[in-house]
């Protein structure tokens, strides 16, 4: 517990609600001078909203807010900078057709003769990147990097601005390599010793346990506690997240077991020597119907590249994929849909929703497509798809008309799947369809692709959780480097599959 | 809880697409019924309704049929700017097939220069011939922003600025006049008590609402819209979709074209369809689709605009403003229309009328 006296924010009692919705009640939370505190929650608990009604985003219906014992008033985002408060949010709000090193000090570039002096400018921010290890040419720009990079070029910037006190960092590792996360927890660390008080966000608890003093748990809007790191057993933790018991993981486990034996044997698909220079190396696969195959490997190392040859994103150069027997001539997700394959993407923002299009229209938007033009569903038909598919998957939304970019994130992404799910795929492919929500609804979908699997369809299941691949499939891809390098079917170790991954014996 | 009530649904009006278009149609109907003694004054001549509402009316036919087409383009996140150059295309093609002769090309052996029975081609041609030019040359605008990945902008500035030229190719750039009744009916006709250029308007609109709201399209135009990576994701060809949007805007293009033409009985390549890219794109904003970023859209806002634009015109013209100075006094209208949309001015509306509801919830 930080020592009375020492608290930089304290917010009492926050209300804030939205048309619909309670999103906080009867809040409080506390931030002391060097801490690293975590903000914990699942998703639609309120964190977002805490954060953005401290940064000014958000105005509070009731409650105060005190910054170095003074109450005050946050009117906008840049009154919170002013007043030291720093933000890095969840996607990268950076300039891509900027350099990185206009990037990180946009709007504070040094000045000589009346103009940008660039020399000075670069050898800045190639040091202030040298503070975060990283050494990168600081010219190129932004949108050519790694995610990253951008996101660190994005943290470089946050706490490049001198006045900083408090830091937020709100889901800032969820596209980072375990390396550049341990990168960013070190110079957390040395921020946190020069007395800056830092917020983070995450869904890795592991992270939360690595680099935290304490943990304030928000359900529902609603605050449940804060807890010294420490003193919280991690399935305590969980329990208070996510209001229930664990048991249900131990479900999984039977359930796993048990789908086991209703994989096919033949193959549904198959792909042989298939490849696409600069983004995969030729491979060969099988799917089966009924079976969870999962794919292991790092950022970049070819995961997502398989999923778009393999739903017809991009175009394979060399080798063939055969579907029931057939060998496949049209590469187009329109072709793929017809034969019954779904891909769920990895960047929900970028290539999942379409923000101002209803939660309706986003479910029925790929069974449409596959029906074209003039095969028109009626209203009532698409009603009663969306009503189904909220009802089944638990989407939490005021109603099926509500634009979907109002839903959280982890209702998104069901919002998402359930639009997959509609065109009723018999292989459905998930990259990374748990990043950025919360535990209890990971365990949701996890249990969901396991029940789909029994019901015969084939999956491929993608994330960067090793536990969570572990968990739900029957069989893993191992991937380094864009190539397939292993292949383990049945009970099989972290152990061994990370060393897999890292290329050691 | 009365009074919650009725502010909910107040609020579900303001939010509504057509509220903004709709008002600011109704503040210049304020502004004319004041100012101008005799503008709703309506009187049937010979069957015909007269007024200076007709005239506003029969005036925006050709904005509107542009607006119908220029709502998709610019619902695909793209724009159009070579419409007017098209109508002036779709005019001279149309003038030439009536009479050829006139130019000088001696197709015929008799020339019968101010017969209204006389057409070279048969009439039916006379319409189809130009609808088929300007669906190519949406074609080209939209191979070019789809096919080719160039920025819309760029890509219809090309046919803007070399459509005229085309035009005047066509006709020898000679003015002709169009002595055919049937094709001078098309602007000058009128159809039980109103003009039949309202009736091509409420046609075009009619088809534009059919295929877009009766079929997934609407949807599809509004997703490519806003996100066209997901689009794709999701099986939609997004560039069958926007080839879809500039062929249909060119075939909009060219009906206007024939419609203006018409009444004003001349073809001349400088002057069809001047500006009107502008009209159009000013309709479509005020009826809130989005420029450049796309997406959402809706035809009646857009058609609504469209008479938002000639009211003002008609107004302005009525009150004494020189003909040269019209457009900025459009300029005006649009600034205003345009603030109401920003999203700063309407936070601080809300504010405004959240404090007065307060105040009456107090009291």
């Amino acid at each position: 517990m930080a020592e009375s006296g020492n608290e930089i924010v304290t917010m009492k009692g926050i209300y804030k609600s939205f048309p619909g919705v309670h999103a906080l009640e009867d809040v409080d939370f506390t931030l002391g001078k060097g801490e690293i505190h975590a903000l914990v929650g699942e998703n639609g608990a309120g964190k977002s909203t805490l954060i953005k009604v401290l940064t000014g985003v958000e105005r509070p219906d009731k409650g105060t807010i005190t910054l170095d014992g003074k109450e005050v008033s946050i009117r906008s985002p840049q009154h919170a900078q002013e007043m030291g408060i720093s933000t890095v949010y969840q996607e990268v709000n950076l300039c891509p057709n900027l350099t990185i090193a206009e990037n990180i000090l946009i709007g504070r570039e040094p000045m000589k003769w009346g103009s940008i002096d660039w020399k000075t400018m670069n050898s800045n921010a190639r040091q202030i990147l040298h503070g975060l290890d990283i050494d990168i040419d600081v010219t190129q720009t932004l949108g050519s990097c790694s995610v990253a990079i951008q996101q660190m070029a994005a943290i470089a910037r946050a706490f490049e601005i001198s006045s900083a006190r408090i830091l937020i960092l709100d889901e800032p590792t969820s596209s980072l390599t375990t390396h550049e996360t341990e990168q960013l927890f070190g110079v957390m660390r040395k921020l946190k010793s020069e007395g800056m008080a830092i917020i983070f966000i995450t869904h890795f608890l592991d992270q939360v346990y690595e680099v935290t003093d304490r943990i304030t748990v928000l359900r529902n809007g609603k605050l449940v506690g804060t807890y010294a790191t420490a003193t919280l057993p991690r399935l305590e933790l969980i329990t208070k997240m996510i209001g229930r018991t664990l048991f249900e993981f131990d479900d999984m486990t039977k359930l796993k077991l048990e789908s086991r034996q209703h994989i096919k044997g033949d193959a549904l698909l198959q792909a042989k020597g298939l490849g696409r220079s600069g983004s995969i190396q030729p491979f060969d696969l099988e799917l089966h119907a009924g079976e969870v195959v999962g794919l292991a490997g790092l950022l970049g190392s070819g995961r997502t590249e398989i999923a778009q040859l393999l739903f017809g994103i991009d175009k394979p150069d060399s080798g063939s994929i055969t579907m029931d027997g057939k060998a496949l001539k049209n590469f187009s997700p329109f072709s793929s849909i017809e034969r019954g394959v779904a891909l769920c993407p990895e960047d929900r923002k970028v290539a999942g929703i379409v923000a101002d299009l209803t939660v309706r229209e986003n479910i029925i938007l790929a069974m449409q497509a596959s029906l074209g033009w003039f095969k028109h569903l009626s209203l009532q038909k698409q009603y009663e798809i969306a009503d189904k598919y909220i009802k089944l998957l638990n989407i939490s939304t005021p109603s099926a008309d509500q634009p979907v970019k109002n839903l959280s994130g982890g209702n998104q992404q069901k919002v998402i799947l359930a639009r997959w799910l509609a065109t009723n795929p018999r292989l459905l492919i998930l990259d990374e369809p748990t990043r950025g929500i919360d535990v209890g609804t990971k365990a949701e979908i996890q249990k969901l692709v396991l029940s789909l699997a029994e019901e015969g369809k084939s999956c491929m299941f993608i994330s960067s959780e090793l536990e969570e691949v572990l968990r739900t499939s029957h069989r893993i891809v191992v991937l380094r480097d864009q190539e397939k390098i292993a292949e383990y079917t049945g009970e099989v170790g972290e152990r061994k599959i990370m060393q897999s991954i890292a290329g050691s014996d | 809880m009365k009074q919650s009530k009725s502010s909910f649904e107040w609020k579900k009006v303001t939010e509504s697409r057509l509220f903004f278009p709709l008002v600011a149609f109704a503040l210049i109907m304020l502004f004319d019924l004041i100012f101008i003694p005799g503008f709703f004054h309506l009187e049937i001549k010979q069957g015909h309704l007269y007024g200076n509402l007709i005239d506003v009316l029969r005036n925006s036919a050709p904005t509107i049929v542009l607006a119908m087409g220029m709502t998709l383009v610019i619902a695909t996140g793209g724009v159009d700017l070579s419409v007017g150059a098209v109508m002036a295309i779709a005019a001279s093609t149309a003038c030439i097939m009536l009479n050829p002769n006139l130019v000088g090309y001696k197709l015929a052996d008799v020339t019968r220069e101010s017969d209204p029975t006389y057409s070279f081609t048969p009439l039916f041609f006379v319409f189809l011939v130009p609808l088929i030019i300007s669906a190519i040359c949406g074609l080209w605008n939209g191979l070019l922003v789809a096919y080719g990945k160039i920025q819309p902008m760029v890509a219809t500035l090309i046919l803007m600025i070399a459509g005229r030229g085309i035009a005047q190719l066509v006709t020898n750039a000679i003015k002709i006049i169009i002595y055919n009744g049937t094709f001078l009916q098309l602007g000058n006709g009128w159809l039980f008590l109103l003009p039949a250029a309202l009736y091509v308007a409420a046609i075009v609109f009619a088809i534009a609402w059919f295929i877009t709201r009766k079929s997934s399209l609407g949807m599809f135009i509004e997703s490519v819209g806003i996100n066209s990576r997901s689009s794709f994701f999701s099986g939609i060809d997004e560039k069958k979709i926007k080839l879809f949007a500039y062929v249909f805007c060119g075939i909009c293009a060219g009906i206007a074209g024939m419609v203006a033409v018409s009444s004003i009985r001349t073809s001349d390549a400088n002057q069809v369809g001047l500006y009107f890219e502008l009209d159009a794109i000013l309709a479509v904003i005020i009826g809130g689709t989005l420029l450049g970023t796309g997406g959402r859209f809706s035809l009646l806002a857009s058609a609504i605009g469209a008479l938002v634009i000639q009211a003002t015109t008609t107004s302005s013209l009525a009150i004494g403003v020189p003909a040269s100075a019209l457009i900025a006094v459009k300029a005006v209208v649009v600034i205003v229309v345009i603030l109401l949309y920003s999203q700063q001015v309407r936070d601080f509306i809300q504010k405004i009328t959240s404090r007065t509801s307060q105040k009456e919830a107090k009291s």
